[in-house]
């Protein structure tokens, strides 16, 4: 079905709760208009205080259910009103990953972290034996499967965190910035997983993420969020080369977008590259 | 963890301290504020060996920024968030106020400067983390990774912060995965891997030995890479950002471009040298 994994956000507007009685919080979100087609791979960007992580706790329905706080309008994840809606009624279609990975470990191996969820639904044995070791292979934490999580490295808790999440096969993914602390070595795994992820299950990505490279490498769609609404919207190849709105919204541009800009400047070129890749085809062919 | 760490950061000195997640990075700085202490071998920390102090005596020497900022924060504002460093090195109230205002502007926190950390975003509470660590003005700073969660403003603040303090004479020892930044600022990178240092030098040297990189679990910054691709065209450059990948390239290809020209006059000349010869 079309809205199996979509996302739709409509008219919505978010305050958290205030801080004392008879204070008034400000809105976060104020008229945020959000569609994301089943299968896409969303990035959303924007400057510190933009929302990016409650918006992540929206479309997993964690705010208002666990933050409190006055939502208004629509917010319709794989067809289910998360108003409607307690987080455990989510838990099976839709997984978030936290930014702090810490925040959601707490068993007392590796092991168990990543078959804790599958217990809770109560699968077969052998199929949660099967799904953890093929995600611990996965994710290389096979070498610490006994170790307790809190002995990991910040790149392995990640890591870990992303095993926990990937391993329940959830239709819509939700990464608040998933590469925050990561080597090359842990970004691509953590691409590629993804990557994998969506050949096999054409599951819908939902991903904040302030490194630009990232999602240029992967994002079919870029949202930029801006004063409690979408300020800009389009592809990463549309949208990197406007690099001035994007640095007066507070967002990063991959460097060879910048190198593209500053040539096409000073030599009066058109080259609109994005990549590594791109960017030595099209300079090896102007140098030619 | 680490084995046989031998490293000398001198006074004064901008070093970017990189490697693989896991390779020993965090567990060698949490060595030089104390939180640490080595099992074998010793610390010197401004010339005193750790061994003898405490983690709040050696506070008044190194300014210690956390890979998490939630491992750092515990007040409930802002402000006093701040103020608890500098309160606790004995200076005056006024002078602690001055030095919390200071480092509130600089970050940009003054108008949440009544809020609870808590509250704040990642990348707000990140800002707080390093306000805090600007107040107490210390002549050595360690920062394990800074720059998770920031925003492009975030970045700039704090890199033209830290610019200015190197230029004051304080030393910075900077544990990073964003080799572009590394790159630009650090004068001196030292690469870790499984608990020992393998390389150690000025960045331009580093990022020219694919082999070591590789093995590090490394990549050079996107200017310098897109720069090394190149080579095969006749390009060559050491360039580290943007500007000088820009500045390298525009100036390669006006020479190749008046080059070019020069061939073609020459070719020309003996054409028309040959016309009249028949």
């Amino acid at each position: 079905m079309a809205d199996q994994a979509s996302v739709v956000a409509e008219g919505v507007r978010f305050a958290y709760p205030p801080l004392a009685t008879g204070e008034t919080a400000p809105w976060v979100f104020d008229g945020l208009e959000l569609c994301i087609s089943s299968g896409e791979w969303v990035a959303v960007m924007g400057a510190s205080d933009a929302g990016k992580t409650t918006l992540c706790l929206l479309l997993a329905g964690l705010a208002p259910h666990l933050t409190g706080g006055t939502l208004e309008g629509r917010i319709v994840v794989a067809g289910r009103d998360i108003q409607a809606h307690q987080p455990p009624d989510l838990a099976d279609t839709v997984g978030l990953l936290f930014q702090e990975p810490e925040v959601q470990l707490f068993n007392p191996t590796v092991e168990t972290e990543v078959a804790w969820g599958l217990e809770n639904l109560g699968l077969p044995v052998a199929e949660i034996r099967g799904r953890v070791n093929e995600m611990l292979a996965l994710m290389r934490l096979e070498h610490a499967r006994q170790r307790p999580p809190a002995t990991l490295s910040g790149g392995e808790k990640k890591r870990l965190a992303l095993a926990s999440v990937l391993v329940m096969h959830p239709r819509i993914l939700i990464l608040d910035e998933p590469m925050g602390g990561l080597d090359p070595a842990g970004r691509h795994e953590i691409l590629d997983a993804l990557a994998k992820l969506r050949r096999d299950s054409s599951t819908t990505i939902v991903m904040t993420e302030s490194d630009p490279e990232a999602v240029s490498a992967f994002a079919d769609h870029l949202v930029v969020l801006h004063q409690g609404r979408i300020a800009l919207e389009g592809s990463p190849r549309e949208l990197f080369h406007q690099i001035q709105e994007l640095t007066a919204l507070g967002v990063a541009v991959p460097q060879v977008a910048q190198i593209a800009a500053l040539l096409n400047r000073r030599l009066d070129t058109s080259f609109d590259f994005l990549s590594l890749d791109e960017a030595r085809a099209a300079l090896a062919v102007h140098l030619a | 963890m680490l084995r046989g760490v031998d490293l000398n950061l001198p006074s004064g000195q901008f070093v970017a301290l990189v490697g693989a997640n896991g390779s020993g990075k965090t567990t060698l700085v949490k060595h030089f504020n104390g939180l640490l202490q080595p099992r074998r071998g010793q610390v010197r920390v401004v010339g005193q060996n750790t061994a003898g102090q405490s983690v709040g005596e050696l506070a008044r020497w190194v300014g210690f920024l956390f890979q998490h900022p939630e491992h750092q924060i515990f007040s409930s504002s802002v402000h006093q968030e701040v103020a608890f460093g500098p309160r606790n090195l004995g200076l005056s109230a006024s002078e602690v106020n001055v030095r919390v205002e200071a480092a509130l502007v600089r970050f940009d926190l003054t108008r949440i400067a009544e809020k609870p950390p808590a509250i704040l975003s990642y990348g707000l509470r990140r800002r707080v983390t390093l306000a805090s660590l600007a107040a107490m003005d210390s002549p050595v700073l360690v920062l394990d990774e800074p720059t998770v969660g920031l925003d492009a403003r975030g970045l700039h603040e704090t890199f033209d912060w830290l610019a200015e303090l190197h230029t004051k004479g304080r030393t910075i020892l900077l544990v990073t995965h964003d080799m572009a930044l590394a790159a630009q600022y650090a004068e001196r990178v030292v690469v870790l891997r499984q608990g020992q240092i393998v390389g150690d030098g000025p960045p331009q040297d580093l990022f020219r030995q694919s082999d070591l990189l590789a093995r590090a679990s490394l990549v050079p910054p996107p200017a310098l890479a897109l720069a090394q691709a190149l080579e095969p065209h006749g390009f060559q450059s050491d360039c580290l950002t943007v500007d000088a990948f820009c500045d390298a390239y525009v100036a390669h290809f006006h020479q190749k471009k008046s080059a070019g020209w020069g061939a073609e006059q020459a070719g020309h000349g003996a054409w028309t040298t040959n016309r009249e010869g028949t």
